[in-house]
């Protein structure tokens, strides 16, 4: 941190010193031979009493209905549906990472792709729970997807909703496959240096042969090459589908073509909001420094000020077509965005999003970890907030003045929200601690030995 | 050292390939059991408090389906008919029958005859048997051969996916009015012409069709529509 901004541009993006061994010692030893730290179980144990409490929430709301959240006439979409939006976008910055930087050959991407797609993995988990507790009758939730049933009735194929259905579970075996495959050949290396046979076992029934010849290298580059060209449309098509299930509909404030690109750019800036969450404690707590570098945590912060800019536009042009397009319902759900009950959380939502990132202009807090960890988690509530602005506010005041009405989250909304986040925690902790979170091959052909002469 | 047997590769691939076909199978199975008798009891006779056979009154005697099912015309409700009905001729014949103890029992002391339902549909499908009637659709259409039946069992799986292969082509069901309690009716042939208007017809559709439009049926959006069952 001693270095000034302009060598910082220049960070590597592995610290020299390593050799192919030490790569590979580094990480697969925070998995085989470290001990777990007395701090791992008790963050584990924060975790997984959240995730207890997921369980519970949504046991009593089996037992009970939806009547125990704060939906209601007219706001029928409450934190379900926010928490899932918020979810699913956070997975985006995954995806990107690995399968988008991959094909630009951006060869930074391959200390943070890993836990990144887990996180893409565990944050799609977190958003899937929420519209299948949102139905009202969530056994029936399979009444979602289209199979022959008896009722000889098909979804309703015109509907953004079931475009969703297929959006979410595509993005998610998409992404559990992409982890999966990358994993194999580190799961190999953990299986030949696991000392314990039961280890070997595991690691070695998960490695499914892998041997490291060079037939396996070059199926495995051509299947790793196919699922990044799969998954990079994906990135933009997921969260444009998610905005159709509200740009589809007419309500003021989802009715307006702008949403897709908006949409895609907000997840973006939520994903990797959270990637440096993550990164910037697991990097400092496992010793990572080397291996996620400045350079990372710098060029993340790029992204998200650029994904943010975006979503400021999206911002800026919202508040310009309620004025200019004359629209006496879209002039209203802008006054109502201002002055209305939940102007306090607009006015948040824009310091969230809009003000405060723009710190990261400034390069000394761009690369200070600390900086960068409160700035990431302000997004994170900005994009939480954008999306409760999105889903409440346009829906409590609508066209009929009639039907007006407000929306309180009650405590067993916050449970299940607070709760997922406890299940995504949860898996993380589990990934570190039984995964090599850095890809460790990838990371091998960082270095300088590593480059073939011609 | 090598930690797993060389047998592994072929189990490996095997439950990898066998998987797709494995979950197939479950799919297939789940498909079949969801229509399957076992959910939907089609063609089982049902026990009822007197073995009544439909076989005997209707085709041995030759009594037709209105003279018990009396609502059946005009009502959502086709009926049940009271002891009394029975008594009618019960009275006179097999009045000492040890099997018609039940029914003699219940004229005595006023209390119904508690029957089996045989063919129930939900109580979230709202069905009337009126409208069907008067438009041209055949008891035995969606009954069976009920004169057949020595002991009543619903013929048809009365799930959603029979009412909608009607609703979505009538024409391929209906039958002229005078032939809805004709239980040996047959559908218009080359050899066995089906009369109506004086116009005979030798094909199922070509006669649903002017049924349709004579008898004056809704649309098949109309007929299809979520509410015009489910209200």
């Amino acid at each position: 941190m001693t270095q000034g901004p302009v060598q910082n541009e220049r960070a590597p993006v592995i610290e020299p010193g390593y050799t192919l061994g030490s790569v590979t010692d580094k990480i697969s030893s925070i998995v085989l031979t470290r001990p777990t730290s007395n701090a791992w179980f008790v963050g584990f144990g924060v975790a997984f009493l959240l995730l207890m409490m997921l369980l519970f929430a949504i046991a009593y709301l089996f037992v009970k209905g939806i009547g125990i959240w704060g939906v209601n006439a007219p706001i029928g979409w409450g934190f379900a549906i926010v928490n899932f939006v918020w979810w699913i976008g956070i997975g985006h910055a995954g995806t990107l990472i690995s399968a988008i930087l991959l094909l630009l050959r951006q060869s930074w991407r391959n200390s943070i792709n890993r836990f990144a797609e887990a996180m893409t993995l565990f944050a799609v988990a977190s958003a899937g729970i929420f519209p299948l507790i949102h139905v009202g009758r969530p056994w029936l939730a399979y009444w979602l997807f289209p199979y022959p049933n008896t009722m000889r009735v098909w979804p309703q194929f015109r509907s953004p909703l079931v475009w969703d259905v297929f959006a979410v579970s595509t993005y998610a075996t998409l992404s559990a496959l992409f982890w999966f495959i990358g994993l194999i050949p580190d799961l190999a290396t953990l299986r030949d240096r696991s000392e314990e046979r039961w280890k070997k076992i595991i690691y070695g029934m998960l490695a499914m042969g892998w041997r490291g010849s060079a037939r396996h290298w070059h199926r495995y580059e051509t299947a790793y090459l196919l699922l990044a060209g799969l998954a990079t449309p994906l990135v933009l098509s997921v969260h444009t589908v998610v905005s159709f299930d509200f740009a589809v509909g007419i309500v003021p404030g989802w009715h307006t073509t702008i949403f897709p690109p908006y949409f895609v750019a907000g997840a973006i800036y939520s994903g990797f909001a959270m990637v440096l969450m993550l990164a910037i404690p697991i990097r400092k707590v496992y010793n990572l420094e080397d291996f996620i570098t400045e350079r990372h945590l710098q060029n993340a912060a790029k992204v998200m000020l650029a994904t943010g800019l975006i979503v400021a536009y999206g911002y800026v042009i919202e508040a310009f077509m309620g004025w200019y397009g004359g629209n006496r319902y879209d002039a209203f759900l802008l006054w109502n965005r201002l002055h209305g009950p939940y102007s306090f959380f607009y006015y948040m939502l824009l310091a969230c999003n809009i003000v405060i990132p723009q710190v990261l202009w400034i390069p000394k807090l761009r690369s200070s970890p600390v900086w960068l960890f409160l700035v990431s988690g302000v997004v994170l509530v900005g994009m939480w907030l954008e999306r409760f602005i999105i889903v409440v506010v346009s829906l409590h005041r609508d066209f009929l003045t009639s039907s007006w009405g407000m929306y309180y989250p009650t405590r067993w909304d916050w449970m299940t929200y607070i709760g997922t986040i406890g299940l995504f925690l949860s898996a993380m902790f589990l990934f570190v601690r039984l995964l090599p979170m850095i890809s460790i091959f990838e990371m091998r052909t960082l270095l300088p030995e590593a480059e073939v002469k011609e | 050292m090598q930690i797993f047997h060389r047998s592994t590769n072929t189990l490996s691939r095997a439950t990898i390939y066998g998987a797709i076909f494995v979950v197939a199978a479950l799919f297939w199975a789940a498909a079949e059991i969801q229509r399957s008798p076992y959910v939907t009891y089609a063609g089982v006779r049902r026990p009822q408090p007197v073995p009544f056979s439909h076989q005997h009154h209707v085709a041995g005697l030759g009594i037709d389906c209105r003279y018990c099912h009396t609502s059946v015309e005009t009502s959502s409700f086709a009926g049940i008919p009271p002891t009394k009905t029975c008594m009618n001729c019960h009275a006179q014949i097999w009045t000492n029958a040890a099997l018609l103890e039940p029914v003699r029992e219940s004229y005595k002391s006023g209390k119904s005859l508690v029957w089996t339902r045989v063919n129930d549909l939900p109580d979230f499908a709202y069905f009337n048997h009126s409208i069907h009637i008067n438009k041209g659709v055949g008891c035995n259409t969606c009954h069976g051969p009920v004169d057949r039946m020595p002991l009543m069992y619903n013929q048809a799986s009365l799930q959603m996916e029979w009412c909608l292969e009607c609703h979505r082509a009538p024409e391929k069901h209906l039958r002229p009015r005078d032939q809805v309690f004709n239980m040996r009716y047959e559908e218009p042939s080359e050899s066995k012409p089906v009369e109506v208007d004086g116009k005979p017809y030798t094909d199922q559709v070509s006669l649903g069709t002017d049924l349709v439009k004579k008898y004056k049926l809704r649309t098949v959006t109309d007929i299809t529509s979520c509410s015009t069952c489910h209200r």
